[in-house]
């Protein structure tokens, strides 16, 4: 590192780290040299390329460029949770409300509340967090579901068979989806300072703030995903059931 | 019995289910099945493996989509209720019954706290509630508290019978109840049967692959190959006098599950009378 600068310098040298790994992998026929490259690549490519067109949003710093960058995070995001379950009808569109409502809210109570202000510089980073958390939340919660609906068809059956209503019968998995799907969330929120500094915490440090401003903008950063995908897990579990059962409240078959 | 006035309990008219996949997919796993009984009647469905009877009795209480054929219950298309108050109404019982998580009177409780008809909570009230269920299918106070994941496939098949119980059901359909019991044990679940169908006036259809099991319990009956009916009418008399071959080789063990192509075209025996039969008039 030159100074208070990162350069693509330092980039290439911790490509290094890089190598480690995939000498690593080769050592233990892991065969993960290819996935750890192409990942690698494409994780420089991506950031480089999304610094470029946020350099760009942030100097222009108009309201309707920030939209569409969000839109646009809140797509991609909403396409990769989907195909995870993509057996279940309409899974985009599931993902498209569960996300963008949470993602939405989250983001509208910050900047009504004054918590964050509404200039691209904050709007954008914070937005990105929020839909990339939901996006895994709103993922594991939904494939959990469809998962468990398989696995535990005959107990969802003795229920139906009981006369429970299809929200019902599907209840013991749908909690247990979202506990499952929480864990992360909770458990890095406990262990907080710790265990582990958080990115957002140590992005700022790194780059010179004071401690304690890092601390609170973290603890609001807590705050804010815990929202976020407590939100996008009960968007999920409210619109499951209506794809998981018919009309006549029988149970569909995934082919997964 | 059966006129415009006094319905049977239950009919089932020309009901058919088509596999939708596997390797049966588009065949008619349930082809044309008519039956009918009468309130606190007993009517068994014969047939060796994979003739189509836990479908039939899913498709009765639609667990699947019928695509052909009607359920009437006291006269009255069950498309017309609310699919939730057929199946109260309608209580099934599993070939190999599934276990909710929680203890065995978690499990007897499951449709009256459905119905908020019992405390939430496990504790003495429940077991009040709970106990007298267990009794009538024969098991001890003491199973209330077990986990019902450590039931035995029997013991399972009796709480899933109080389960069903528990949601005083008019007509229960009864899949294979025996199956996994030993003799005595089976022959006391008959006895049970007996006396539930003598004390109240449940009606039953009862689902077994053994003949005369079936005249045992009830009778009248119909026995079903690939989906068909072969024969139906009064137990003693098919099993004595059989009208078909098929119903001659089913009683003597001869006939497997799958007999091949060439059953498909056969029809089905002429019963004598629609009272005799349990064919709808
Ligand atoms: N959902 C389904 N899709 C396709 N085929 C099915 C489906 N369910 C059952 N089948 C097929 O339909 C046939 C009848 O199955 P069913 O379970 O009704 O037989 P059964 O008479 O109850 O047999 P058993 O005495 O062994 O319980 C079988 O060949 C089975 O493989
Ligand atoms: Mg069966």
């Amino acid at each position: 590192m030159s100074g208070d600068q990162f350069t693509y310098v330092d980039v290439a040298a911790a490509l290094v780290l890089v190598a480690l790994a995939l000498v690593l992998s080769w050592r233990q026929r892991l065969d993960l040299e290819r996935d750890l490259l192409v990942a690698s690549v494409r994780a420089f490519v991506q950031l480089t390329a999304i610094g470029f067109v946020i350099a760009l949003i942030l100097d222009a710093d108009r309201g309707l460029w920030v939209l569409l960058m969000l839109a646009a995070m809140l797509t991609f995001a909403a396409f990769t949770a989907a195909r995870n379950v993509r057996v279940v009808p309409g899974a985009l569109w599931l993902m498209v409300v569960a996300l963008g409502l949470a993602s939405a809210t989250t983001l509208g109570v910050m900047v009504v509340l004054g918590i964050i202000p509404t200039g691209a510089r904050y709007v954008i980073p914070v937005g990105g967090m929020i839909i990339g958390n939901t996006m895994n939340v709103a993922s594991v919660t939904a494939l959990r579901i469809v998962q468990d609906a398989g696995a535990q068809r005959g107990r969802i059956e003795a229920a139906l068979a009981l006369g429970a209503e299809p929200r019902a019968a599907a209840h013991g998995i749908i909690r247990r989806a979202v506990r499952l799907a929480m864990v992360p969330v909770i458990d890095s929120t406990k262990t907080m300072g710790i265990v582990f500094l958080p990115g957002a915490m140590t992005g700022m440090i790194l780059a010179g703030a004071p401690p304690l401003e890092a601390v609170r903008l973290q603890v609001v950063v807590m705050f804010m995903l815990i929202a976020a995908t407590g939100l996008a897990a009960t968007t999920v579990t409210w619109l499951m059931p209506s794809r998981l059962f018919t009309p006549h409240q029988q149970l569909r078959r995934f082919d997964t | 019995m059966t006129d415009d006035a006094h319905p049977p309990k239950l009919a089932v008219h020309e009901l058919g289910v088509v596999a939708r996949r596997g390797a049966e997919e588009g065949q008619r796993i349930v082809d044309a099945v008519s039956f009918f009984v009468i309130q606190g009647g007993v009517f068994t469905v014969v047939g060796p493996s994979g003739s189509g009877k836990s479908t039939l009795l899913r498709a009765v209480v639609r667990l699947i989509e019928p695509d052909a054929g009607r359920v009437l219950l006291d006269g009255r298309d069950v498309t017309a209720l609310p699919v939730a108050e057929l199946r109260r109404r309608v209580g099934l019982v599993f070939q190999r019954p599934a276990m909710f998580e929680g203890t065995v009177a978690d499990n007897v409780l499951y449709g009256p706290r459905l119905r908020r008809e019992c405390p939430e909570r496990d504790g003495p009230e429940a077991r009040d509630l709970a106990v007298p269920l267990l009794e009538r299918v024969g098991l001890p106070a003491d199973f209330a508290g077990k986990p019902a994941d450590e039931l035995s496939g029997g013991e399972a098949q009796r709480v899933a019978l109080a389960r069903a119980l528990a949601n005083r059901p008019e007509v229960l359909l009864l899949d294979e109840p025996t199956s996994s019991l030993d003799p005595t044990a089976s022959r006391r679940i008959e006895e049970l049967l007996a006396a539930l169908a003598e004390s109240t006036d449940l009606t039953f259809v009862f689902v077994t692959h053994d003949l005369h099991q079936a005249r045992r319990i009830g009778d009248h009956g119909l026995l079903l190959v690939e989906g068909r009916v072969v024969e139906q009418g009064r137990l003693p008399g098919m099993l004595d006098d059989p009208a078909h071959d098929l119903t001659r080789l089913f009683a003597t063990g001869r006939l497997s599950g799958r007999t091949g192509e060439s059953l498909r075209d056969e029809r089905p025996a002429a019963g004598a009378g629609p009272d005799d039969t349990g064919t709808l008039p």
